[in-house]
């Protein structure tokens, strides 16, 4: 069968070789997205089992976007998230216990249990928040990066986003003011191929990344599913929005490889179509990347079990630290509405 | 002491502040050119990068302003009307509202979302609108609205200041109005009522333009026996609750005044709260002048028919001024 996106003619499925020396880069990368798939392995779990109250949208598959993307940026620049945000607070650097706390609503949680899976944030990483408004990141984002043009700072902003947002009108607004005033901001559009259940197809006209057009913005369309080129291609979007070159939009091909949300099945959420799972995740990133690593850059198969495993442990440390802390005392919900005056 | 026009007043807290921080920027519809006035000659004073006209596009200005704040700078975007804070309610309900809690305090949001607020004569529907009660309701925004020059000047230079984002809301009314600025007057902290005249018989809280209104109303009853204390919340949120209530306490009875529409309006809580808190203290109903529950109408009689007149305000000071309790 052929994928939803005819129009690549199988370029998605083109597959860059590693550089050369890309042993530790490829280390690193392997490692970031392991994380990444084992948190929200565990995530999944613990909210069957209804440990994890409300909703956990996760990133299962799309993890080389979120990661490649990442691999490239400073400690310094700035991201915003969505509400399947969890692997890219990892690629940023967020620390997975207390992400793990926060998403059981305990008060060492990254925001004392006010904001769950869906609000995590750690602005002390550049990471200004997942947003559970679809687009909500969008216009954040973008002022982020007017910040860093009006202070004269080299730092670029990266924004999440997925098909969904891209019909916001709030992206339009976005391509064109970060295009008149050139702002150091990359718009990332995760194209996982679903507007929550609706397929992205029956309600999207066009290709996304031709969107950028319309405002003399750069738009390409990429292999999401591919580390490498994730990383090549938003290195060279970074570097053109540090340079002052003005903003960047890639889409990033992709798939969700579960639901919209966790526990869907129990309101009926329609399935997708087994062959159209089957086939991408025979695509999964993740296997890709292991597979590079062995087969092309002679990383050795133990290796990387070996950072398996350490993911595995640092996981299940998050998820004891997490069942450790304590809930928040019901006084608490009345603070941190606003910030103090300052003297 | 000198006579400042009401935007003029604005312009100057905007320019002083502009001089002392340069991480306060202005950015919205035209403030180059400043329709309403208050970002008239920052422009010229300050340059492009600080001074920047946007497009209309209101849900980016406001959201932009989210991302700058949280990020180093302290944007005050003109929104020029602020029936056109609807376009970005998003931005301003889900994200300025609620980024600083959702993230259990990390983020803060220093920002002032100025905008003409309420009826500018003859601009209708889609041009009146006074969202206070609406912004008071999302909770996690400021809520300001000056009535003199005076108090615009300090009430806006501690917004800029404020490290919360604030609705700083013009009322179009009295933005043609000049007034006194003392000599060497400084920031007015949000939260602190001004008790504009002194009075024992009826408290009458009022809004923007109806502050005036009152005080011209008040003086008019003093010849009838009738002494109207009045007092100028000048924040709704925060809301000085003590002066409002010290005042009931005074005088027994309270008018609410305020320029917007009926239904859960500023005045609704405000009566709710005089119910609740200081039951005791009154001698009859709290009484509220408002607005119906109808959109601002184009043609002056209607209009007019819609805002609150002075011999609305007067009918209800005077009918609470010379209501008695009975108890049996």
């Amino acid at each position: 069968m052929t994928g939803p996106f005819d129009d690549d003619d199988g370029k998605v499925m083109t597959v860059p070789t590693m550089d050369a020396d890309a042993t530790v880069t490829g280390t690193w990368l392997f490692e970031h997205m392991t994380r990444i798939r084992r948190f929200e392995e565990a995530v999944e779990r613990l909210h069957k089992r209804g440990v994890i109250p409300g909703a956990a949208h996760l990133y299962i598959g799309e993890e080389a976007v979120a990661v490649g993307v990442c691999s490239v940026l400073r400690d310094d620049d700035k991201i915003t998230s969505t509400h399947r945000g969890h692997g890219h607070l990892i690629a940023k650097g967020a620390e997975v216990h207390l992400m793990m706390a926060e998403i059981f609503g305990r008060r060492d949680g990254y925001c004392k249990g006010k904001g769950g899976s869906m609000h995590i944030c750690d602005v002390s990483l550049g990471i200004l928040g997942a947003n559970g408004i679809v687009g909500g990141g969008i216009a954040i984002a973008t002022g982020s990066a007017l910040s860093d043009l009006v202070l004269g700072r080299d730092r670029v902003t990266v924004c999440f986003f997925g098909d969904g947002a891209a019909n916001q009108g709030v992206l339009h607004e976005a391509l064109n003011l970060s295009s008149v005033w050139k702002l150091p901001v990359i718009y990332v559009c995760e194209n996982n191929q679903y507007n929550e259940w609706t397929p992205s197809s029956e309600v999207t006209a066009g290709r996304i990344a031709d969107r950028a057009t319309a405002f003399g913005v750069p738009g390409i369309a990429i292999d999401g599913n591919d580390v490498t080129e994730v990383r090549e291609i938003a290195a060279s979007a970074v570097a053109r929005a540090r340079g002052g070159g003005g903003p960047t939009l890639i889409e990033a091909r992709t798939y969700r490889q579960r639901g919209h949300e966790e526990g869907e099945e129990a309101y009926g959420a329609p399935a997708r179509p087994a062959e159209e799972v089957s086939l991408w995740v025979s695509r999964d990133p993740l296997e890709r990347l292991r597979a590079h690593l062995i087969d092309g850059a002679g990383v050795a198969p133990s290796a990387l079990d070996a950072i398996d495993e350490r993911e595995r442990e640092r996981i299940a440390e998050a998820v004891r630290f997490a069942e450790a802390s304590p809930l928040p005392g019901a006084e608490e919900a009345l603070e941190d509405l606003y910030a103090v005056e300052e003297a | 002491m000198r006579e400042v026009y009401f935007t003029a007043a604005i312009a100057e807290a905007l320019a002083e502040e502009m001089a002392a921080d340069e991480t306060v920027i202005v950015l919205g519809e035209d403030v180059v050119t400043g329709p309403i006035g208050g970002t008239k000659g920052l422009y010229d004073r300050f340059g492009p990068a600080r001074v920047r006209n946007t497009p209309i596009t209101e849900q980016m200005i406001v959201g932009s302003c989210v991302g700058a704040a949280a990020t180093g700078l302290r944007p005050v975007a003109d929104l020029m009307f602020a029936s056109f804070m609807y376009l970005a309610m998003d931005q301003l309900g889900n994200q300025a509202g609620r980024l600083r809690y959702m993230s259990g305090g990390q983020i803060k949001l220093p920002i002032v979302f100025m905008a003409g607020a309420g009826p500018g004569g003859g601009l209708a529907a889609q041009h009146s609108e006074s969202p206070h009660p609406l912004l008071m309701q999302l909770c996690g925004l400021k809520v300001v609205m000056p009535s003199t020059p005076a108090d615009a000047r300090g009430l806006m230079l501690a917004s800029i200041r404020d490290p919360n984002p604030v609705a700083y809301l013009i009322d179009l009314a009295v933005t043609g109005t000049k007034g006194p600025i003392p000599d060497g007057a400084g920031a007015i902290p949000l939260g602190s009522a001004d008790v504009k005249r002194d009075g024992s018989d009826v408290t009458v809280v009022a809004l923007g333009s109806l502050v005036p209104l009152a005080l011209q109303v008040a003086a008019e009853l003093e010849g009838e026996g009738i002494s109207a204390e009045i007092v100028d919340p000048r924040s709704l949120v925060p809301l000085d609750w003590p002066t409002i209530a010290r005042s009931i306490k005074k005088t027994g009875a309270l008018v609410v005044a305020d320029p917007a529409r009926r239904t859960c309006g500023a005045a609704a809580e405000m009566l709710s709260r005089a119910v609740e808190e200081c039951w005791d203290d009154l001698r009859t109903q709290p009484r509220r002048v408002t607005w119906p529950d109808v959109p601002i109408p184009f043609s002056p009689p209607l209009e007019e028919a819609v805002t609150v007149t002075a011999a609305d305000l007067r009918s209800a000071v005077v009918a609470a001024a010379r209501s008695r309790r009975v108890t049996v």
